[in-house]
């Protein structure tokens, strides 16, 4: 089956920034003083579990950013068509879940649908039951079995995952020597994280485990695809923030003068627009130029993925200022050092004393603002979508997941698998991200005086 | 300090010009009026009258920035930039596009956003600093830790899940009070209290830890150390001096959210329906009148300023020796 590559603006973004990020830890590495920090984060157990569960959302991302389309299959005409709906090889390594698709909702693990339906009988009369799913459950004969049959193969699932993750340490143990395996903490939660995952893939090929959602979608599934999305949100924005802060920042703390005067104007007026009405307006502009341009776009996911890059950059621009006046300050007492003035007086340029001198001793303010930003915005995604300003409605994201569930609120029986599936991952990245970036913080931070002896 | 008000306001001018210039950017030059008028107009009835006589009700068939047709000081004011933005620094605010006035709606609904907003706020703050003072009184021990857990995780969970929890267990399942409504006068207690309740919870977890924070911060000064000398019982230190002495660092982000509490909350107004600002921005943002979300943008910055302006006098009255010059 032939194939035609696609990159999506955000999966260029991504790319980009991985391999920034790349470059960043081959430099680090090189140099023991800026390796320090991280040793200190990586004793911090915390620090390490929180990392694994990112690591494995990352993962799950990462995957799902890889697209592709798949080719139609060949007309009399011998011209190559392809499909217009773009897949990832994420979407492919689930097929089973994205393909399963019931009628409308059904809960989780369950085995009919959530609505009666008027339907024949064997006698051939009309009854009104609850239809039997086309998938969920559908190897069973006697609905009886289910709990027993779920029981078993959640069992059989997690003790693969289990067995699984143990050879893993196992090899590990051999090649590593021990080097990041051993704390009792991460090998407790890697094998806690191999067994679910191991007891959900087995469950999951033939149940629904969060059940579906209104026109028949998989839970589970969606909430796996919204994870790259609120990964974008947090990691793209960055991209934006990072060059705007940087530079402004440390150019109006070292230049002082006409240039402060200017770069301060600037970010006072941006922070003095109450933020959200800020995105709001801006998102409107951007919404409406999407669709008057319309034609730019060859595919739909083109356009839902470009409304999210420039989601990011609105986010950006919107949040670059609080990081900038941090580093403004910061550089107004760097300027002050003796080596820089040392610097100075041995007729150093100033970009090179900017580069050299300034901005490698701001950059652990720059890296504790953006770690925790980041969860910040993955929050403010899930809001912004509520409000409407938000991502494509067409693009799968906690914030549209919230928003179409919580119209269903109201029925009876409720139908609540949706929410709570939205809102589960959602706080299990958000809190492994912030319990992440607090450990940042407390290696980073100069300020916390430290009485350990660096080693 | 006269002088210095009356300098801190001069300087907001500039700003608040700037802030209209970046509005009136973002909707008139991105995408000109031609543009708007066929998104309101729809697809169908769009033909060039149509557009014109719709910029003409609205008045943006002037020229953008300058009218190079007009004579004299014409040349600028006769022009949409001038006519949609100067009047808004007399807090003339125009009409929405179903033409009703602006600044009447603004008046009417900033007591509802007020209902919600402002007791939210004093709860809030009161329950944040116990909670904090509470966390530094028995620092370091078990019941810390578990505070500042219990912080973290309130922390990561989206304020959307509060909203949509306490509205289900409160109105759906105990039937307390109704899911979304207001009414004034005395009935409008049993409206306010939830989202009340919920805007202080939906807080707690970044405010205290922050808050404990800067108490902790407090506690290792030399002037603690004094007063446990002198025999004062650790409340005693804790209340009395530790508290008043944080007050600038908590000032600094409390005072500025003041006059922004007018603007009420986006979100928990839209969601139990309470007919305050926050709504009436969210209906202007989906039905794209722009006027409306501009006005709001220009009433946000104002109050932002004043917040500014408001949080340096502040530090005057609880710290003498700050003085404004």
């Amino acid at each position: 089956m032939s194939f035609q590559l696609v990159f999506l603006w955000s999966d260029k973004l991504i790319f980009l920034l991985l391999a920034a990020a790349g470059v960043a830890a081959w430099y680090v590495r090189r140099h023991e003083h800026l390796l320090l920090p991280w040793r200190r984060v990586a004793r911090s157990s915390v620090a390490m579990v929180s990392l694994l569960v990112l690591s494995l959302f990352l993962a799950v991302g990462l995957l799902d950013t890889l697209h592709f389309r798949m080719a139609l299959p060949q007309t009399s005409g011998g011209e190559k068509v392809y499909s217009p709906e773009v897949l990832s090889v994420f979407d492919k390594l689930v097929d089973p879940l994205r393909t399963h698709t019931e009628k409308t909702y059904s809960e989780p693990f369950a085995l009919t649908l959530y609505a009666k339906e008027s339907m024949p009988d064997a006698q051939g009369n009309v009854v009104r039951d609850y239809p039997r799913l086309q998938y969920g459950g559908a190897h069973l004969t006697d609905v009886s079995q289910r709990d027993a049959d779920v029981l078993k193969r959640a069992l059989v699932g997690g003790g693969l995952g289990l067995l699984v993750g143990l050879l893993s340490f196992y090899l590990s143990h051999r090649t590593l020597h021990c080097a990041s395996g051993c704390d009792r903490a991460v090998s407790s939660a890697t094998l806690i994280l191999t067994t679910l995952i191991g007891a959900v893939v087995s469950l999951a090929t033939v149940y629904h485990v969060l059940g579906t959602d209104k026109v028949g979608q998989d839970v589970l599934y969606l909430s796996l695809k919204s994870i790259r999305t609120g990964l974008i949100i947090g990691t793209v924005t960055t991209l934006v923030t990072l060059p705007l802060a940087l530079f402004l920042g440390v150019a109006a703390g070292y230049f002082r003068g006409w240039v402060d005067d200017v770069i301060q104007y600037i970010y006072t007026v941006l922070s003095s627009i109450p933020s959200v009405l800020l995105i709001a307006a801006m998102v409107l502009m951007m919404q409406m130029f999407i669709d008057q341009h319309a034609d730019w776009f060859d595919l739909e996911a083109k356009r839902a993925d470009a409304r999210l890059v420039c989601l990011c950059l609105i986010l950006g621009i919107t949040s670059w200022t609080s990081l900038c006046r941090l580093l403004r300050g910061e550089t107004l007492k760097l300027r002050e050092m003796e080596y820089i003035q040392a610097a100075q007086s041995f007729g150093v340029s100033s970009l090179r004393i900017l580069t050299r001198h300034i901005m490698p001793n701001v950059m652990h303010i720059v890296l504790i603002a953006l770690v925790m930003d980041f969860s910040a915005l993955v929050l403010a995604e899930a809001v912004l979508s509520y409000i409407g300003v938000g991502v494509d409605p067409s693009m799968i994201s906690f914030g549209t997941m919230i928003n179409a569930a919580r119209l269903e609120m109201g029925r009876e029986p409720m139908v609540w698998w949706a929410l709570a599936a939205a809102f589960g991952f959602m706080l299990v990245l958000v809190l492994a991200a912030n319990l992440f970036a607090d450990a940042v913080r407390d290696a980073f931070d100069p300020r916390l005086n430290r009485t350990e002896n660096a080693t | 300090m006269i002088a210095y008000l009356i300098r801190r306001i001069i300087y907001a001018v500039p700003i608040l010009i700037g802030v209209n210039l970046l509005t009136f950017a973002l909707f008139f030059v991105v995408n000109t009026p031609d543009d708007m008028a066929r998104m309101q107009l729809g697809v169908k009835r769009v033909t060039p009258e149509a557009i014109e006589k719709w910029k003409q009700q609205r008045g943006y068939d002037k020229p953008l920035l300058v009218n190079s047709a007009a004579n004299g000081t014409a040349k600028l004011t006769d022009t949409v930039f001038w006519q949609k933005s100067a009047s808004m620094f007399v807090l003339d605010f125009g009409y929405s596009d179903d033409g009703r006035s602006i600044g009447r709606e603004i008046t009417k609904r900033m007591g509802p956003s007020l209902a919600i907003a402002l007791p939210t706020f004093l709860v809030g703050l009161v329950v944040y600093v116990s909670f904090a003072l509470l966390m530094t009184l028995f620092r370091a021990t078990a019941l810390d830790m578990a505070g500042v857990a219990l912080c973290v995780l309130l922390m990561s969970v989206s304020g959307l899940f509060y909203i949509i929890g306490g509205q289900f267990v409160v109105s759906k399942l105990w039937h307390l009070v109704p899911i979304s409504g207001y009414a004034g006068g005395a009935d409008s207690f049993k409206f306010v209290v939830l989202p009340i309740l919920i805007g202080v919870m939906g807080g707690v977890g970044s405010s205290s830890r922050w808050y404990r924070t800067i108490f902790l911060e407090e506690i290792g000064k030399d002037y603690v150390r004094t007063a446990r000398a002198k025999g004062l019982s650790e409340l005693r230190v804790l209340f009395t001096h530790v508290l008043k002495n944080a007050m600038i660092p908590i000032l600094t982000g409390v005072v500025v959210v003041i006059p922004l509490l007018f603007m009420g909350s986006l979100l928990t107004e839209s969601f139990f329906g309470i007919p305050g600002l926050g709504s009436y921005t969210i209906d202007a943002i989906n039905a794209q009148d722009f006027s409306v979300v501009r006005a709001m943008v220009f009433l946000g910055s104002v109050l932002y300023i004043v917040g500014l302006i408001l949080t340096d006098i502040s530090y005057t009255v609880v710290d003498p020796r700050v003085r404004l010059q």
